[in-house]
């Protein structure tokens, strides 16, 4: 009993992350596709009829896309991975961060080794993200396990209360 | 080839509520000559004019949102086409300015200057698109370019003109896009 009570708490579960987004009053993600999220969130938000997936090609897309949504009240989550995070580094500074925009940034961790802090894990692309949201300013969360969760839906709503981009860390692989 | 500010002067005349999102050598001659609310001027990340106005496009589907882009911005951001067409808003209308340079950033040719944007757009599915050289080409399809279901693609063949960086600091204070929050009746700051 000890070892299924274990078990469990170490249990992401997306379909408990879809709905914290939902409690936010996001209506639209934007997302390229993660290995990490794939399974327990772009999948089931696909098939998801109160929220709008946009399929983009590149993470800066999303940016621009959530930046013009906000200017008609519509609010957006953006789900990519840690790469992807890098790779939109400037559009994060420059759209998100200096144009004060409420970028909502869904970061997959893939590889992170379970129960691990990111800033402990053994790869470098891992360990870099913490430290370079901090120099961007963009407040984050860390999402290992469903008792992780309740911080979503605050997070959402105070960067577009703000207004300003926040960060939630998908650290566990969520089912 | 057409001048830029006499294509944006027959576009200004034109305008009633439209939204309209330019970017750096457009951006500057806009501003001048249609300084209005409904204005975004995008910044911080070259090549997103596209993209905050396929956003706006779908938060706000009852205005037309026109895109005044540069070809060597949208090279920064040749997705957006992907993405467009597959989103394919009916309320969205894509000018570039194709000049063969990055007009901002000293005049710079890019990387080859025959290369056909409309067949892109269209290899993207964006259904409608033309290529237009001439004002009275550009004036006699403006009516379609405003009101046409689209999504809509231009490739408006433009000359060159003046190089080197301009005052952005003007355009893109905050108040400008505060100002476009009120005339949307957004909530948010």
């Amino acid at each position: 009993m000890e070892a299924n009570a274990e078990a469990d708490a170490s249990v992401l579960h997306g379909a408990k992350i879809i709905e914290a987004v939902k409690q936010a009053g996001i209506e639209y993600v934007l997302s390229v596709p993660d290995l990490h999220t794939s399974r327990g969130l772009l999948f089931p938000i696909a098939e998801d009829p109160d929220l709008n997936l946009i399929r983009v090609c590149k993470e800066d897309e999303c940016l621009g896309i959530s930046a013009g949504l906000n200017y008609g009240n519509k609010r957006a989550l953006i789900l990519l991975q840690y790469t992807g995070f890098l790779y939109a580094m400037n559009a994060i500074r420059g759209v998100g961060v200096e144009y004060k925009q409420p970028s909502v940034l869904m970061i997959g961790m893939l590889g992170k080794e379970p129960g691990v802090l990111p800033q402990d894990s053994k790869r470098f692309g891992l360990r870099i993200i913490e430290p370079m949201l901090d120099v961007l300013g963009i407040p984050h969360i860390h999402i290992e396990t469903d008792a992780d969760i309740d911080g979503i839906t605050p997070a959402i709503n105070k960067a577009y209360e703000t207004p300003f981009p926040t960060a939630i860390l998908i650290g566990g692989k969520a089912i | 080839m057409m001048n830029r500010r006499k294509v944006l002067e027959a576009l200004k005349e034109r305008l009633t509520d439209e939204i309209v999102i330019s970017t750096y050598s457009t951006a500057s001659d806009w501003i001048d000559m249609s300084d209005r609310p409904l204005n975004f001027y995008s910044n911080g990340a070259m090549g997103l004019a596209s993209s905050h106005g396929l956003g706006m496009a779908l938060a706000r589907p009852e205005r037309r949102v026109i895109v005044l882009d540069g070809d060597g911005s949208l090279l920064m951001n040749l997705p957006t086409l992907v993405t467009i067409g597959r989103v394919a808003p009916v309320n969205f209308t894509h000018m570039v300015m194709c000049n063969g340079s990055y007009e901002a950033n000293g005049g710079h040719p890019i990387p080859n200057q025959d290369v056909d944007f409309e067949a892109m757009a269209k290899a993207a599915q964006i259904e409608k698109t033309c290529t237009i050289s001439a004002m009275q080409d550009f004036t006699g399809r403006l009516d379609w370019l405003l009101s046409e279901p689209g999504p809509i693609f231009a490739s408006l063949q433009i000359e060159q003109g003046p190089l080197g960086p301009r005052s952005y600091k003007e355009m893109y204070r905050a108040e400008r896009r505060q100002a476009l929050r009120d005339a949307l009746g957004a909530d948010a700051k």
